[in-house]
C-alpha cells in the first residue's frame, strides 16, 4: 500500500511540475536579460483562459496551445513596452499586470467557467509505458511534459551556449557595456520579455488543458508567485529549475494523495506546504551561498543611454 | 609626416556651460602623446569627441590626414580610433573570452568564446602580456582588467589608442608596467594618447605633450624633452605650483596607541601585528603599495571592522572591538579612501552631509527635532570657509566634483575638536589645486593638536607631510623613520618588500 502510494505520487508529480517549469524558464529568460517580471501570475491566467476558450470552440487542445502562447506574449508585450521603452518601475508594472490578467480573464472567461474542454491525455507509449514502476512515472505523461523537458534543454543551450544568449546575458549583467558593444539593449530586453510571456502563457494553458480540462476563475492560484521564488532557488540555471519544479510539483501532488488516503491531517496544513517550501527555498540557498547572489547584476535596472556620464 | 589624429577648433557646451572652447589637438603616428590638465580641464571631453561619444558644437576632425565625419562610436572604431575609458566596459561576470566575443564578434568574426580564446591568446602574446581567456573578469585585478580592455580595443583594430587616466586606479608598480606597455605600442607604430594629470607620467613616458586648461588648449604638441615639471605644472594650473610648506609644530602627548593589532583581510592580506603610537600634532604617514593591508588598517582604526587581536586606544581609552559611535565619541575623525561609499551620502544634500555627524552629538537640537535651519547655516559657513565650489547647502553631494566633495568631507570631519584623524588616500583622483588644499587642511588639523594618520599610496605626499614615515608591506609595518632621516630609495625598497 505504501509502495502504491509512492508510485502513484511519483507518477503524478511530472504533471504538477510542468507548469512550474515552463513559467520558470520564461521568467529566467526575462531575468537573465535584466527584467523582473512579477506579472507571471497574470500571464498564466491569460494563457489558461485563452487556451481553454480556443479548445472549447475548436475541440482541439492543440489549437489552444499556440493561441495561449500568443496571448501570454501579447500581455508581456504591453508589460515590456512599459518597462523597457517607457522605463516604468518593473515591480509596480508587474503587479499591475497580475491585477489586469486576473480581471480580464474573470470578465472574458465568465461564460466558459466550468465548461469541459478538450485537453491533453497521457500518452501510451506501448511497451515503455508498461514497464513496472518506471513506466507510469516516465512514459505515461502527456506530450507537454516531454515538451517542457525539451524546452529546459533548449533554454539552457540558448542562454548559456549560444551567441544570442551571450548578448542577452550581457544586457542583463551590464547594459551600458552591451550597448557600447553594439547590442540593441531595448530590443533584446523586449524580445526576452515577449518570449518569457509566451512561456508563461503556455504554463497557464497547461493548467486548463492538461491538468483540469476546464477553465475556472483564479485557477492559477498563486503558482505564478511560487515560480518567482523557484527562479531564485534555481540560481537562474535551467537545470536546477527542473529540480525545483519537481520539488514543488511533488509537494503539490502530495495534497490530493494525502486526502485520498484519508490521513487525519488538517487539510490546511497540507495546503500550506507549497508556501512553506517557497520560504524554505528562498532561505536555504542564501545560507549556503553566503553573500554573493547569482542574480543578474542589472536585474530591475532600467537602461537609458547617457549623453554624458 | 601626416598626423594620426587631428582636431581643430572643437567647442562643446553642456546645458550652456562650455566644456571645450575651440580646443585643438594633433598627435602623430608612433608617439605617446600626453594630454595633460586638471580635473575638468576638458581632456576627456575632447577625446570623447574624437571617439564619437559626443558630437562637437563646432570643429573638425582628421584621421591620418583625411577629414573624418565621426558621429558615433562605430565611425571612430572604423577609422581605427579606440578609447579605454576610466570605467572599463567589461561584463564582470563574463570570462575574458566572452567579453571579447561580445565586443569583437564582427571584427573577429567569432561567435563562440571557445573560438575567441585563440585570438585573445595570440594578440596577448603579440603585444607581450599574459591573459587567461577563461578567467572571469570580476576575479581579475584592476590592472589585469585594464589589459583586457586594451586587448579588446586592439582586437577591434585600433591604431589610435586613447587612454583616459589609465594609472589612476593602479599601484605604482602596475602603473610603470602599463606605461611601459604604452611606449611599446607607440614604438610599434600606434598613436597613443595618454590623458593624465600626473606630471611624472608626462615627463617619463611621452614624446609630446598637449596641455589643456578651462576647455582650451594652452600648450599644443610641445616636445616633452624640452620641458621640466615646473613649467608643465605652471602651464597646467596657470600659476606657480609648489610643494606644500611643512609646518613646524611641537608634539604633545600620545593620543592614539595601537598595539599588536591584527585584522582579518577580506580575501587579501589583512593586518598582522602592528604597533605604533601617534602624538598630538604628529602626522604619522603610512606609505605602501595598495592592497598591503591599508584598507583593513583604516577600517579597524575607524571602528568599521573589528580586529582579530590587539588594542587600539585613543587618549588612553581602549576601543578595539567597539563600534563607530564609540570611536567618534572619543574624537576620532576619518577621511575614507572611497569618499562616496563610506564618507558622504551621495544622494543627500550638502547641508545634510555636513550636519549628519553633529545630529547625534546634539549640535542641531535634539535627535527628535533637528533644526534644519541651523544645519543649513552651518553648512553655508563651511562652504565659505573651505571654498567648496559649485555647492549650495541644498545641492546633492553627488553633484560635487572630487575635490569639492573632499573639501566638504574635511569641513565636516574637522568641525569641533578632533583627537585623532585617519586620512586614507585623501587626495586620490584630485587635481593639483585640490591636493594642495587638502594638504593644508591636514597640516592645519595637526597644528591644532590632532594626532593624524595619513595612509597613502602616494609616496610624494607621505614624504612631504609626515612627521614620521612608516611603511606597510604584507600587513606589517616594516620600518618607521623620522622625516628627513630616510631616503626615498630606502622607502621604495621597503614598499616593494626588498628590505
Amino acid at each position: 500500500m505504501a509502495a502504491d502510494f509512492v508510485q502513484n505520487w511519483l507518477a503524478t508529480t511530472p504533471g504538477f511540475a510542468t507548469p512550474f517549469l515552463l513559467a520558470a524558464l520564461g521568467l529566467m529568460i526575462n531575468e537573465r536579460a535584466g527584467v523582473l517580471n512579477l506579472g507571471c501570475e497574470g500571464m498564466m491566467l491569460v494563457g489558461a483562459m485563452t487556451g481553454a476558450v480556443v479548445s472549447f470552440h475548436t475541440g482541439l487542445a492543440g489549437a489552444g496551445v499556440p493561441v495561449a502562447m500568443l496571448a501570454g506574449a501579447l500581455v508581456a508585450l504591453v508589460f515590456g513596452i512599459a518597462v523597457v521603452v517607457f522605463r516604468t518601475d518593473q515591480v509596480l508594472t508587474g503587479l499591475i499586470i497580475v491585477a489586469f490578467g486576473d480581471g480580464l480573464t474573470g470578465v472574458v472567461g465568465r461564460p466558459y467557467m466550468f465548461e469541459k474542454v478538450a485537453g491533453f491525455r497521457d500518452l501510451d507509449l506501448g511497451p515503455l509505458s508498461d514497464i513496472p514502476w518506471l513506466g507510469p512515472i516516465l512514459f505515461q505523461q502527456d506530450i507537454l511534459v516531454y515538451a517542457a523537458a525539451a524546452l529546459a534543454v533548449a533554454v539552457w543551450w540558448g542562454l548559456d551556449r549560444s551567441d544570442v544568449g551571450l548578448r542577452l546575458r550581457a544586457v542583463g549583467e551590464d547594459p551600458a557595456t552591451a550597448d557600447i558593444a553594439g547590442v540593441n539593449v531595448q530590443l533584446f530586453r523586449l524580445a526576452a520579455v515577449v518570449l518569457g510571456g509566451a512561456l508563461c502563457g503556455l504554463a497557464g494553458a497547461y493548467l486548463s488543458l492538461a491538468s483540469s480540462f476546464v477553465w475556472t476563475e483564479h485557477m492559477v492560484a498563486g503558482r505564478g508567485w511560487i515560480v518567482i521564488a523557484l527562479v531564485i532557488f534555481s540560481g537562474w540555471r535551467p537545470g536546477r529549475a527542473v529540480i525545483g519544479a519537481l520539488i514543488f510539483g511533488g509537494a503539490e501532488a502530495l495534497i490530493p494523495r494525502v486526502q485520498a488516503m484519508g490521513f487525519d491531517v488538517p487539510i490546511y496544513l497540507v495546503g500550506m506546504l507549497p508556501y512553506v517550501l517557497t520560504l524554505a527555498v528562498l532561505i536555504v540557498p542564501t545560507i549556503l551561498r553566503g553573500e554573493r547572489s547569482p542574480a543578474p547584476s542589472a536585474l530591475l535596472l532600467n537602461y537609458l543611454r547617457q549623453d554624458r556620464r | 609626416m601626416t598626423n594620426a589624429l587631428e582636431i581643430v577648433g572643437a567647442s562643446k557646451a553642456f546645458d550652456g556651460r562650455p566644456a571645450l572652447r575651440r580646443a585643438s589637438f594633433a598627435c602623430g603616428w608612433g608617439e605617446v602623446h600626453a594630454l595633460l590638465g586638471e580635473n575638468g580641464a576638458g581632456k576627456s571631453t575632447l577625446m570623447n569627441v574624437a571617439c564619437g561619444l559626443y558630437a562637437p558644437d563646432e570643429g573638425t576632425i582628421a584621421v591620418d590626414g583625411e577629414p573624418a565625419a565621426i558621429t558615433a562610436p562605430a565611425d571612430a572604431a572604423r577609422l581605427g580610433i579606440g578609447m579605454v575609458h576610466q570605467h572599463y566596459k567589461l561584463v564582470q561576470r563574463f570570462t575574458v573570452a566572452e567579453n571579447i566575443v561580445l565586443a569583437c564578434r564582427d571584427a573577429l568574426g567569432v561567435r563562440r568564446p571557445r573560438d575567441a580564446a585563440g585570438a585573445v591568446a595570440a594578440k596577448a602574446a603579440e603585444v607581450g602580456f599574459e591573459i587567461d581567456p577563461g578567467a572571469v573578469v570580476g576575479a581579475l585585478s584592476i590592472a589585469e582588467q585594464q589589459r583586457v580592455e586594451i586587448l579588446k580595443v586592439l582586437l577591434l583594430g585600433a591604431r589610435i589608442l586613447i587612454l583616459d587616466e589609465p594609472t589612476s586606479v593602479l599601484t605604482d608598480q602596475e602603473s610603470v608596467q602599463a606605461l611601459t606597455f604604452m611606449r611599446r605600442l607607440a614604438d610599434d607604430g600606434h598613436a597613443v594618447v595618454l590623458i593624465t594629470h600626473k606630471l611624472r607620467e608626462v615627463i617619463g613616458y611621452s614624446s609630446r605633450v598637449t596641455v589643456m586648461r578651462g576647455g582650451e588648449t594652452v600648450l599644443a604638441g610641445a616636445e616633452t624633452a624640452g620641458l621640466d615639471a615646473e613649467t608643465l605644472a605652471r602651464t597646467m594650473v596657470g600659476e606657480e605650483g609648489e610643494a606644500p610648506e611643512r609646518h613646524a609644530r611641537p608634539l604633545g602627548e600620545v593620543r592614539l596607541r595601537v598595539e599588536d593589532l591584527s585584522v582579518r583581510g577580506a580575501g587579501s592580506i589583512g593586518v598582522d601585528g602592528i604597533d605604533f603610537a601617534v602624538r598630538g600634532g604628529e602626522i604619522y604617514g603610512i606609505a605602501g603599495v595598495g592592497g598591503n593591508g591599508q584598507q583593513e588598517l583604516a577600517d579597524a582604526l575607524t571602528g568599521l571592522r573589528a580586529p582579530a587581536r590587539g588594542r587600539i586606544a585613543i587618549d588612553g581609552a581602549e576601543l578595539a572591538g567597539r563600534d563607530v559611535p564609540a570611536f567618534r565619541r572619543r574624537g576620532l575623525r576619518a577621511i575614507p579612501a572611497d569618499r562616496f561609499r563610506t564618507g558622504l551620502l551621495a544622494e543627500l544634500a550638502v547641508y545634510e552631509n555636513h550636519g549628519v555627524t553633529g545630529v547625534p552629538a546634539g549640535e542641531y537640537g535634539s535627535p527628535a527635532l533637528v533644526r534644519r535651519g541651523a544645519m543649513r547655516a552651518a553648512a553655508a559657513q563651511s562652504i565659505e570657509a573651505y571654498s567648496i565650489h559649485g555647492a549650495a547647502p541644498g545641492t546633492a553631494a553627488r553633484l560635487l566634483s572630487g575635490g569639492n566633495a573632499q573639501k566638504l568631507l574635511l569641513a565636516r570631519e574637522l568641525r569641533g575638536e578632533a583627537s585623532v584623524l585617519i586620512a586614507h588616500s585623501p587626495t586620490r583622483g584630485l587635481d593639483v589645486s585640490a591636493c594642495r588644499t587638502v594638504h593644508e587642511l591636514l597640516q592645519g588639523a595637526a597644528d591644532a593638536g590632532t594626532a593624524c594618520v595619513l595612509i597613502s599610496e602616494d609616496l610624494e605626499e607621505v614624504l612631504a607631510l609626515s612627521t614620521t614615515v612608516a611603511v606597510i608591506s604584507r600587513g606589517r609595518l616594516v620600518g618607521a623613520f623620522e622625516a628627513g632621516q630616510v631616503s626615498r630609495a630606502e622607502i621604495g625598497r621597503l614598499m616593494l618588500g626588498h628590505a
